[in-house]
């Protein structure tokens, strides 16, 4: 599996993303900065990571999904490539309009910075068969902004197509139906907020995240 | 031209940020207040003198990237 990683000004979690990736695949991560226009040939999927790019202004990742690298990822996406964005990096989809709706403020107006239980409601794709239905797993959130909202009829979209991937046990932030995490119609692009990256050893406390990076490998070896 | 835009969420769409600032004026004695909506204000100043061309221009920008039209709504003032 051959991985890249877009930076954005203000992205935090590429160098952490990047080593999940490595971890798996024992290859070094492609890191691409904002201003490219292209992503290179071979690669198989592309990260979004988490963090503050432009610094959340005007709304969280909404400058970014104007930057020229995001046109060639709408494009790459489009074409059937993988996209894992987590947490501003699930903005930055949802700006893009690779996924549908939105994240707003959390509900209860307070950044949170926790672990937290959820659920899986699909594994039967390349980011989640390496769970099973419905297993509790906990990864840690980390955001202010992370409140998913969306209109009814982008609702009946998601479930007809079976595109929730991860629900909160509790729900932390108001997000509608308890939705962490949602695919694309294709399956090949998943927006999350709650960060993988960040428990996939047992040095960081859990191993949970480290079935979505596995998980992916196996797809294209 | 400049372009007095401002940037609210739509009437269904759960403000908390409004609430909490209700809750506020409410415990510092203003007792008759409905709702609060809170959003933002872009001024943008442009070359443009037709006032149409400028409206325009103002709701391309709100569309494409001042407003997240999913959640939020968008007002346009011209100014000369």
């Amino acid at each position: 599996m051959k991985a890249a990683i877009i930076i954005f000004p203000g992205s935090n979690c590429d160098r952490d993303l990047a080593v999940a990736f490595e971890k798996v695949t024992g290859k070094k991560v492609t890191l691409i900065w904002h201003k490219e226009a292209i992503i290179p040939k071979n690669i198989d999927i592309i990260g979004i990571p988490g963090g503050f790019s432009y610094g959340d202004y005007l709304r969280s990742g909404a400058i970014a999904a104007k930057s020229p690298i995001c046109n060639a990822v709408v494009n790459f996406a489009n074409a059937g490539g993988y996209v894992l964005g987590i947490c501003n990096g699930f903005q930055i989809l949802t700006e893009t309009k690779i996924l549908p709706g939105t994240l707003m403020r959390n509900k209860g107006l307070k950044y949170i910075c926790k672990d937290t239980e959820l659920l899986i409601e699909n594994n039967n794709t390349a980011f989640t068969h390496g769970y099973q239905k419905q297993q509790k797993v906990t990864l840690p959130i980390a955001h202010h902004d992370g409140n998913y909202f969306a209109d009814n009829d982008t609702l009946s979209f998601l479930y007809d197509n079976n595109s929730v991937a991860f629900t909160y046990l509790n729900n932390p932030n108001g997000s509608i139906n308890n939705i962490a995490g949602i695919m694309s119609k294709n399956k090949r692009v998943l927006g999350m907020m709650p960060h993988p990256e960040r428990l996939n050893d047992t040095q960081l406390g859990g191993t949970d995240g480290a079935l979505i990076f596995g998980a992916l490998d196996t797809i294209f070896n | 031209m400049k372009l007095l835009i401002s940037i609210t969420l739509k009437e269904d769409v759960l403000d908390p940020q409004g609430l909490a600032i209700k809750n506020s004026l409410s415990s510092i004695g203003f007792d008759n207040i409905n709702t609060v909506k809170q959003g933002k204000i872009i001024n943008i100043d442009i070359k443009e003198k037709d006032p149409s061309k400028a409206k325009n221009q103002a709701k391309e920008m709100c569309e494409k990237l001042l407003a997240n039209t999913v959640i939020e709504e968008y007002q346009i003032e011209l100014k000369q």
